[in-house]
């Protein structure tokens, strides 16, 4: 098994004269939680949409679970799964018939097992018949967390994933990945604009500015790196481009 | 965590295809006026021809020796049209949902989705078609079944024509937005006076008539006509819708299959929506 789950070399991205992403090499390892941080336009969902291969890169190479993403998907498509605030499910099925189609997408055996356990885990007894329409926005991201989980992949692909929630189940949720997470040994790429959950979740975290990789670290080393109290005043001095400040506020301590 | 990474593709998979129609059924199930507006587009048209030959049948000898044709062509005619809608409606369904994202990252291959969509579009059609040519033999008494076994071949020679149609448009929509979804309307109508449904290709221009030759269609409803009117089966006409469809088949995926990398490349797939 390869120890990185994720693997990008050289990774660029352009729209026409816009780079969205520019160079950018990183690698997750198997089992690790990483989050990908930087405000709007860094290049995060770019960089997600092309490790899932719905975005092919203008140029680099992506190597997921051990297999080269831009060659062979297919093979590793049914070990991973995401969620994004940039995709719905249909809104005029049920939860239950949502969570059904992909199940049965991701060729599970026992459908009905697996559908019990992740209402179970979301706590989604209540909506499981209802239209995904109906739902509140809360809700809407419990099912599709629960769809994210339905083939419990190696592989969690995560863009904000407790956006919609409330404190309560937003730390509920963080709470079942992580346990997920050790139980299964899985791996986790997380976008968020949390730090909080970043700091609770992650080991590992990747700060992007304008496409690039501008610093990483465990974010305890990064609040040191950067004389901060906390991850969201390294992310405001990162997005805000106030690297050198903060090594000069460094350098007066 | 589970077993080690497959060193090979994962085969074709009827079993996600099977998936894909019961996302279909579930979204006609959970709304009647889908299953009734299914039936009732191609009932009112059939009504409507029907009337109009009983009221030509006593003004044009063509009608009263093929008293059928106009009926025949409108059932006919809307196998194409359903055939292409059942695809390019279905595919937007998805688009409007924004659930491609979910679905490409699946293990759901695109040519996988494109025979999920040939079936869905097959028993669409078919919900329109029996009852409509069921009532046209109650109010007309004409049945559309008495073309025999040629219907079989005009009805999958209308059907693929439509699917390829349908898939182009799909792809095409795909990668330039849904702003162009009128084009699952515009595509198939721009060919409805060249196909010759209620009338001979022989009245065209002579330049149109040679872009009739290039329509599979063209050669399924003068082939109805042959039936009808003088008695014959065309194979000749049969064969070259065949040989035309499977052309058609074949680009119309090809389309679908380049739209669909080319909206890979723009990053558009995450970003289709009502």
């Amino acid at each position: 098994m390869s120890e990185s789950a994720i693997e990008v070399r050289n990774l660029a991205k352009r729209f026409g004269p816009v780079v969205a992403v520019d160079d950018v090499d990183f690698s997750v390892p198997t089992g690790g939680a990483t989050a990908l941080l930087g405000g709007n336009g860094a290049g995060k969902t770019t960089t997600i949409s092309m490790l899932l291969g719905l975005l092919l890169p203008t140029a680099g190479s992506v190597s997921v679970l051990g297999e080269d993403m831009l060659r062979h998907r297919y093979r590793v498509l049914p070990r991973m799964n995401f969620s994004s605030p940039y995709v719905d499910l249909p809104r005029r099925l049920t939860a239950a018939e949502n969570l059904q189609v992909y199940a049965r997408l991701y060729g599970l055996s026992d459908i009905g097992r697996r559908l019990r356990e992740v209402a179970d885990a979301f706590d989604l007894g209540d909506v499981m018949d209802r239209r995904v329409a109906s739902l509140s926005a809360g809700q809407k991201t419990r099912v599709a967390l629960a769809k994210a989980l339905i083939n419990t992949p190696d592989l969690l692909l995560l863009d904000e994933p407790t956006a919609s929630l409330d404190p309560d189940t937003a730390d509920w949720v963080r709470g079942y990945l992580q346990d997920y997470r050790m139980e299964r040994g899985a791996t986790i790429l997380l976008a968020s604009q949390n730090m909080g959950e970043v700091e609770r979740m992650c080991d590992d975290a990747i700060m992007m500015r304008a496409g690039r990789i501008v610093d990483r670290g465990a974010p305890t080393e990064l609040v040191d790196r950067y004389g901060r109290d906390t991850l969201e005043e390294v992310f405001l001095d990162i997005a805000r481009g106030r690297d050198r400040d903060g090594d000069e506020r460094r350098a007066a301590r | 965590m589970s077993a080690a990474p497959a060193r090979r593709d994962p085969p074709f998979s009827s079993r996600r295809i099977g998936a894909m129609v019961l996302r279909y059924a579930f979204l006609v199930r959970g709304s009647w006026p889908r299953i009734v507006e299914m039936a009732y587009w191609p009932t009112v048209q059939m009504v409507l021809w029907g009337f109009i030959t009983l009221f030509l049948i006593g003004h044009s000898s063509f009608i009263a020796q093929a008293f059928g044709v106009l009926i025949s062509g409108v059932l006919l005619w809307d196998v194409l049209f359903r055939g292409q809608l059942g695809v390019s409606m279905s595919f937007f369904e998805e688009m409007w949902s924004r659930n491609l994202g979910h679905l490409f990252v699946s293990p759901l291959r695109p040519y996988e989705m494109l025979v999920s969509l040939m079936v869905v579009s097959l028993i669409r059609t078919l919900i329109g078609l029996i009852p409509a040519s069921l009532l046209a033999l109650m109010f007309f008494g004409f049945s559309l079944y008495s073309l025999g076994v040629p219907l079989i071949g005009f009805f999958f020679n209308l059907i693929v024509m439509g699917w390829s149609i349908g898939f182009a448009v799909s792809g095409l929509v795909l990668r330039v937005g849904l702003g162009a979804e009128s084009m699952a309307w515009a595509a198939i109508f721009a060919i409805a006076p060249i196909c010759g449904i209620y009338y001979p290709v022989a009245v065209l221009p002579d330049w149109l008539q040679s872009v009739a030759f290039f329509l599979p269609a063209s050669h399924v409803f003068e082939g109805m006509r042959a039936i009808l009117v003088d008695g014959a089966f065309r194979s000749d006409l049969m064969i070259n819708a065949i040989l035309l469809n499977i052309a058609y088949l074949g680009v119309g995926m090809a389309a679908f299959l380049a739209f669909f990398r080319s909206a890979r490349s723009s990053g558009v797939i995450l970003q289709v929506g009502e």
